[in-house]
């Protein structure tokens, strides 16, 4: 797992309360790992601040899963 | 009670007299305070008046790009917003046959628009800190209706139901998003009324007398205090009893 998708895992993990093994590449925020709408848009200001990008709002509605967050944030930061 | 020590706050409409009491009483209070406003001489009397803790940022909410750098702006002045207040407010009074498109856009524009362009910008911090007090002046008219005055009690009704809707989606991350709705207040409006017109007035007021500024204020200072923090989604009704809802 690339230290991304381990940041973003935490992320997610902290801020949704969730167990870790759920978090999944696949695992989609609101369906598996019990998100709302408002938890999206939160998630989403965490990956802003934590790694430094900005994720505009036609960007941020496609992010469903946690992989799509970390394809997302990777191809920003490189 | 009510200590706002170490909180911020913006205020639209601060040169207004109920916008300046609003002002005086949250810093009374112990907040810092952005005062915002077109009239530049008056903010700065008022600044003045009230020392430190004061910041200044002019705007014209008729203006897109003023109001997008309103809660910027003051979130850098102040280090973060915990209050906002949005008071400003205009009126472009008419009959209904006669209003002109114009007079509608206006006071849609700068009284309900203006306010969610400000509250959009501020909500972002608000969640961030897992806080805010959001407060809407609204006006007894948008509950009520007032002939001559579709324009703006349609812009008062729609802060009301805007607020309600916000307060839903923010109350559990710790914001709240209440507004209030003054009845006749003194002003200088109500100063140039005679006296005939001012005992009409009064006649559909129990409480026999205009409201004070200063009463709009009071109710500001409890919906921004931690005390009122399960109060959400609310109207703050101060109008001396003219409409008991």
């Amino acid at each position: 797992m690339s230290n991304v998708a381990e940041q973003v895992k935490k992320i997610v993990v902290e801020h949704l309360g969730v167990e870790a093994e759920k978090v999944t590449e696949t695992a989609s925020f609101i369906d598996d790992l019990g998100a709302d709408s408002l938890d999206t848009v939160e998630l989403v200001m965490a990956f802003e601040e934590a790694f430094g990008v900005e994720i505009p709002d036609d960007a941020a509605e496609t992010i469903q899963t946690v992989g799509d967050a970390v394809k997302f944030i990777e191809s920003k930061a490189s | 009670m009510f200590d706002l020590t170490g909180k911020s706050a913006l205020v639209t409409g601060a040169t207004g007299g109920i916008g300046a009491e609003i002002a005086r009483s949250l810093h009374k209070q112990g907040a810092t305070v952005t005062l915002s406003g077109t009239r530049v001489e008056r903010l700065e009397a008022l600044a003045e008046e009230l020392g430190d803790r004061v910041h200044m940022q002019a705007a014209n909410l008729s203006d897109r790009d003023s109001v997008a750098q309103l809660v910027p702006a003051a979130e850098e002045k102040m280090g973060g917003l915990d209050i906002l207040v949005n008071n400003a407010g205009i009126t472009r009074d008419n009959i209904f046959m006669r209003m002109k498109d114009d007079e509608w856009d206006q006071v849609l524009e700068v009284n309900l628009t203006s306010t969610f362009h400000i509250c959009r910008a501020a909500i972002k911090g608000m969640m961030k800190r897992r806080a805010g007090r959001i407060i809407g002046i609204t006006s007894v008219v948008g509950v009520t209706g007032n002939p001559g005055q579709v324009n703006y009690s349609a812009a008062k009704a729609g802060m009301i139901g805007m607020s309600k809707s916000l307060a839903r989606e923010v109350a559990s991350r710790g914001i709240t998003v209440n507004t209030i709705a003054p009845g006749f207040i003194r002003s200088a409006m109500t100063d140039e009324l005679n006296d005939k017109q001012r005992d009409s007035i009064l006649s559909s007021v129990p409480a026999g007398r205009l409201g004070n500024g200063d009463e709009i204020a009071a109710a500001a200072v409890y919906l921004a205090s931690d005390e009122a923090a399960y109060v959400t989604g609310q109207t703050l009704h101060v109008n001396g009893g003219m409409a008991m809802i």
